[in-house]
């Protein structure tokens, strides 16, 4: 069977972290062994959210704020399919925020990857819900005047089992979070650290790299309360790595029919199945 | 024979219970049964009431004038006892207007007797038994299935003691019973079981509510996936995900939680991804009035989704109806990757009525996926160009050559963004070549009355009732009425419109809304003149009645 996944010119800019972020995509996904025909990647809108044209998976390229429930009804279809919902910080923590919230609450088998660039890039430049307070943008003239959101204490109170943090710029570590989250069983939250070379000049290349660091070897990540100081953790230093992981039970094992049926797309459909129903209405 | 009986209370005061075993006896005793049912929007406390009414013919709507009141409290007398033939009688406590020539039975005191206050309901139900002459056998039966336990007891003395007390007026003879009763929700939920529907999610939202909640009692055993999600906008959103994959997905909402699926049926139309939506109108404008009716959406819902794109609406007319017609919806869908709206309305969801049971080898289910020999070598073009319009659609994952790419951009044969004039002239052309070939396969309107009608009536979805018996008895009164009611309007059908209307002498919509929208789309569609426009939209259903005295007002 052949997991080499082909790639496509992007439109990106030069220099923009989504591609070092395909790049290990690709590298994860083949590593896996995971074939292209039962991988499926799905986005909103946005710049990150443009993957599914550059990397020949089967892809769901819907719309803004909405990459999660398109993935969650694609997985409930057909457990066999690998799920990898992806797009930007505004897209999943802005527009799709309810969304995000809810899919945590349900933990079903998806890995999330959240291209987080602190700024809005296709749309030039406006304040994003990771923007940091008082960044001058194109929009927030006098800075922006909210508190930015904190994704991964959020996904970890919201009881995600898997939440993690990369960097665009350290491929191999990226690769090695994004195998780890698509093996995960349950929902998996990768929050990845991009520069938006055009839109944002604070958060830039350097400005991640001098600030993140890896987890240490001896981390727990089955410590609830150390993953939370860490998601916290967000100034001179901003930690990488896995933060939290733990077994959850899987939203689908609790249906009897998903859990060792098999999947709903491969169910034959009979009308005359529902015939007995009628009883109740005589 | 024909009689009605309203059963009148405050919200939690057990009208339902009354109202469904006095459903199930009468129908078993092989009567037909019709029953209207009107809320308040609340749990607690109101003025709620039910009409029953059977007769032994078929019966489509509820009169206005009734036979019985059984009154749960003082109010109801007062609200409802102009509606009372003058043969009619009020069935009350003893306590209750002592000074009235009502029909009077001890029931709270034999309540008190028994031990329970909240078992008037069913003594006032056995008293019904005893005075129209139904059988106490199927009366018992009926009580048996709706209670357990300790309950049960209770309500079966209850039943005994209200047939002990009770006074015998009437015998109905026993007669035989085929059919089935339901309401609009249970048949339209039915409908979608049987075509295969695996996945259902929303928002509750009434009355679009027990569509979900039907399908939910019967997920274990159908494996099906009913899922109560955060909003409609993720509704929507999980059912084209789910579709894409390649199972039969659904949603429904009212009104509001339909606006809010809105951005994403304007996505099923782009990606051409098959998707069943119900919408089951309350009035608006917002929350309007939650728990009563209007057919005030159809424009709305005509036009659901910004951009132009392919999709259809279908206007459900009754139960039966409403469960053929969704089994048909999932078959349009898929045949024409788009998304189809069933309308509904409240009125249809909750009435209920005696129905021929359904034939489930009518039912078809028509995938129309691509085989592999269907789909070309190389990359796969989930949006290749046909003659039609319809590209060769694949499930991802099924054919391990082929990936499937669905875009919400403008996008060429692969799926791929692509912004060229050409591309976006062709890709448009393409979506609405299958509106196109869609709107030669609509159904045309049922036809009720004579054939070629002096005054013809035109209406849509559940108005076909009250329609079909005014134009009835009119006809009983003058051969001259005919109507023709709607239930595929998107693509809007104009042949048998114009073929019969062109000869009419007066042509009279009839609508549950305000500005006449059905009228509207004539005018926009067809060069017949709407002589005449019959209006309501106060929330209330209209009946048979309402329709005849209207068209003698005009």
């Amino acid at each position: 069977m052949n997991c080499e996944y082909e790639l496509y010119d992007p439109s990106w800019c030069p220099g923009c972290g989504n591609y070092m972020i395909r790049t290990a995509l690709k590298q994860a996904l083949e590593e896996l062994n995971i074939p292209p025909h039962k991988a499926v990647v799905v986005t909103g809108i946005g710049q990150a959210a443009k993957m599914p044209h550059y990397i020949n998976a089967n892809g769901f390229n819907g719309l803004h704020g909405r990459a999660l429930p398109p993935a969650i009804g694609i997985k409930l279809s057909n457990k066999d399919l690998t799920v990898i919902a992806e797009s930007g910080d505004g897209d999943t923590y802005g527009e799709g925020g309810n969304h995000f919230i809810h899919t945590i609450r349900r933990n079903i088998n998806i890995a999330h990857f959240v291209h987080d660039n602190q700024i809005y890039g296709l749309t030039k430049g406006q304040g994003s819900p990771t923007t940091a307070m008082g960044q001058i943008t194109t929009l927030q003239y006098e800075g922006v005047k909210i508190e930015p959101i904190k994704p991964l204490a959020l996904s970890l109170t919201m009881g995600a089992g898997f939440v993690a943090r990369g960097f665009s710029g350290d491929i191999p570590h990226l690769v090695e979070l994004m195998k780890e989250a698509i093996t995960y069983k349950g929902y998996a939250h990768l929050d990845i650290f991009q520069p938006c070379v055009v839109w944002n000049k604070v958060n830039t290349y350097q400005w991640y790299k001098d600030r993140v660091y890896k987890l240490e070897d001896d981390y727990d990540y089955t410590d609830f309360n150390a993953a939370y100081n860490k998601a916290l953790e967000f100034g001179d230093k901003i930690p990488t790595g896995i933060l939290y992981k733990v077994e959850r039970e899987t939203y689908e094992d609790r249906f009897e029919f998903i859990k060792n049926g098999q999947p709903l797309v491969d169910v034959e459909l009979n009308p005359k199945d529902a015939q007995k129903l009628m009883k109740d209405f005589y | 024979m024909d009689y009605t009986i309203l059963i009148g209370g405050a919200a939690g005061q057990g009208i339902e219970t009354v109202v469904h075993l006095l459903e199930r006896t009468i129908k078993r005793s092989g009567y037909n049964v019709f029953t209207y049912k009107n809320y308040m929007s609340m749990v607690r406390g109101g003025h709620n009431f039910m009409q029953v009414r059977f007769s032994d013919r078929p019966i489509t709507t509820y009169k206005n004038k009734v036979d019985m009141i059984f009154a749960l409290t003082e109010e109801s007398v007062d609200i409802h006892k102009s509606n009372l033939k003058e043969s009619g009688t009020i069935l009350v406590d003893s306590d209750m207007f002592p000074e009235e020539d009502y029909y009077h039975l001890p029931l709270n005191r034999t309540a008190k007797e028994i031990g329970n206050s909240k078992i008037v309901p069913t003594i006032g139900f056995g008293a019904i038994v005893k005075y129209y002459g139904l059988d106490m056998e199927i009366a018992e039966k009926a009580v048996n299935e709706m209670f357990k336990g300790k309950v049960l007891d209770l309500n079966l003395k209850g039943l005994s003691s209200g047939y002990e007390v009770g006074e015998n007026k009437l015998s109905l003879e026993l007669r035989n019973d085929e059919n089935i009763i339901l309401n609009g929700n249970q048949a339209l939920a039915l409908g979608a079981i049987s075509a295969g529907v695996k996945y259902y999610c929303g928002y509750p939202m009434t009355p679009s509510t027990s569509v979900m909640s039907y399908i939910s009692s019967k997920a274990s055993e159908m494996g099906i996936l009913v899922d109560q999600i955060e909003d409609e906008v993720g509704a929507l959103n999980m059912v084209l995900g789910a579709s894409y994959a390649g199972v039969r997905a659904m949603t429904g909402s009212s009104g509001g939680g339909f606006a809010l699926m809105t951005e994403a049926m304007s996505l099923a139309g782009i990606t051409e991804i098959p998707a069943v939506i119900v919408n089951a109108q309350r009035p608006g404008p917002a929350t309007g009035l939650s728990t009563r009716t209007e057919q005030g959406d159809l424009r709305f819902v005509i036009h659901s989704g910004h951009g132009e794109f392919p999709k259809m609406v279908i206007s459900l007319r009754n139960p039966e109806d409403a469960f053929y017609q969704t089994t048909r919806a999932f078959n349009l869908a898929e045949k024409y990757q788009m998304p189809v709206i069933l309308l509904t309305e409240e009125y249809l969801t909750d009435y209920m009525i005696t129905t021929k049971p359904f034939d489930f080898d009518r039912v078809k289910i028509q995938r129309h996926l691509a085989e592999r020999a269907e789909v070309e070598e190389g990359r796969y073009k989930r949006y290749k160009y046909t003659e039609d319009g319809i590209s060769p659609r694949i499930n991802p994952g099924k054919f391990e050559d082929k990936i499937v790419l669905v875009d919400s951009h403008e996008h060429n044969e692969f799926g791929n963004i692509d912004e060229s004039i050409e591309t976006r002239n062709k890709m448009m052309d393409k979506r609405m070549k299958k509106f196109e070939l869609l709107s030669e396969e609509v159904q045309e309107p049922w036809q009720i009355g004579v054939d070629n009608p002096e005054v013809l009536f035109v209406a849509f979805g559940a108005t076909y009732g009250a329609l079909k018996e005014a134009v009835d008895e009119l006809n009983d009164e003058n051969q001259r009425f005919g109507a023709l009611v709607y239930g595929d309007i998107w693509p809007f059908p104009t042949k048998l419109l114009n073929q019969i209307g062109s000869q009419a002498k007066m042509i009279i919509t009839v609508e549950q809304n305000r500005t006449g929208q059905l009228e509207s789309l004539i005018n926009e569609k067809t060069k017949l003149e709407i002589n005449n426009r019959i209006l309501k939209y106060d929330g209330r259903p209209l009946n048979g009645d309402f329709i005849k005295e209207a068209y003698k007002k005009l």
